[in-house]
């Protein structure tokens, strides 16, 4: 299927988040996803079904005062 | 040194430091270690699928460091709220910088906004520290809201102008219940040493150590501006004579007939 993952189009075979966290390595740590819009906490990922045209954010840490 | 205390966490430093602008990561770790910082503050960007970089926490991460995510990019209250969430699920902290600043030019803080996602933060369990214009009655706004800090502004982000708000300063300072930080526009470890002095609980340097040729040395100069600030604030500082009427320091007549 595909998504929008921070405004890309990625295609994947990924039926969760957590299928897709290790579809793109995301680190254990130190990164946090929403969908349309929502945060969703890693401990719901297992369980958070994807679907078509989904909006995905994932964020990690930057520089910055 | 009286040791501060926020949100009941006591910290030695009073320096608090921003990560932007470093020109390496190592530069940026070697800084916050000559700083002997306890605070510092992490902005958020979305992950680049395409290009796997250095993950920049590996840098700051340290038992006495409390990691201070920042809701830099955010224009309302709502995506105020929506990034505190990302943070808190992506650094695993409630610790958050609140800064809502949507004029790119002067980057100042909407008050209104800052006020709402405070009120809104604070029930939903968060530590806010909100960066905000030096304005009396807003930092009691934010302190009657639930703030654990207040932070007004020096001067513009990243401007290095200095104390431009220091009258308003002094007056958040006589009435602040919380913690008072002066964050922003902290150009010179002289600018940071006037603000301790004047009552300042803590200092934000970013640009200032960031960008200077030597961040390491500037860094250590800020530590120990802060400390020294705060040392003679702690000690009490003599009063302004009226007019620069002098006053003598040594006896005028005790060797010579009068």
């Amino acid at each position: 299927m595909t998504l929008t993952i921070n405004n890309q189009s990625v295609e994947t075979s990924a039926h969760t988040l957590s299928e897709l966290g290790v579809e793109l390595s995301l680190p254990e740590s130190g990164v946090a996803i929403a969908v349309n819009n929502r945060m969703i906490p890693r401990a719901e990922w297992e369980t958070h079904a994807l679907s078509e045209n989904m909006q995905i954010v994932i964020i990690k840490a930057a520089c910055g005062g | 040194m009286k040791k501060l205390i926020i949100a009941g966490r006591e910290f030695s430093s009073r320096l608090f430091l921003g990560t932007g602008k470093f020109r390496s990561n190592e530069e940026m770790k070697q800084s916050i270690f000559a700083s002997d910082t306890e605070m510092v503050t992490v902005a958020m960007k979305r992950i680049d699928l395409t290009n796997k970089e250095d993950d920049m926490l590996e840098h700051i991460r340290h038992p006495h460091i409390q990691l201070l995510p920042n809701t830099s990019g955010v224009r309302t209250a709502e995506e105020a709220v929506f990034a505190a969430q990302m943070a808190r699920e992506a650094f695993g902290t409630n610790w958050l910088k609140l800064e809502i600043h949507p004029d790119p030019r002067y980057l100042l803080p909407d008050p209104i906004e800052t006020l709402r996602a405070t009120e809104e933060l604070v029930k939903l369990g968060f530590i806010v520290l909100p960066y905000c214009q030096a304005d009396p009655v807003l930092c009691r706004r934010l302190e009657e809201a639930g703030a654990a800090t207040v932070m007004p502004l020096a001067s513009p982000i990243g401007s290095n102008q200095g104390l431009q708000t220091r009258d308003f300063l002094h007056i958040i300072i006589e009435q602040a219940g919380v913690p008072v930080v002066v964050d922003a526009g902290i150009g010179a470890p002289s600018h940071a040493a006037e603000a301790m002095e004047m009552g300042a609980d803590a200092c934000l340097v970013n640009t200032a150590i960031a960008v200077s040729d030597n961040p390491v040395e500037m860094a250590t100069a800020f530590k120990e501006a802060v400390i020294a600030g705060r040392r003679a604030y702690e000690a009490g500082l003599g009063t302004k004579s009226k007019d620069f009427i002098a006053e003598a320091s040594s006896p005028l007549t005790a060797f010579l007939n009068d």
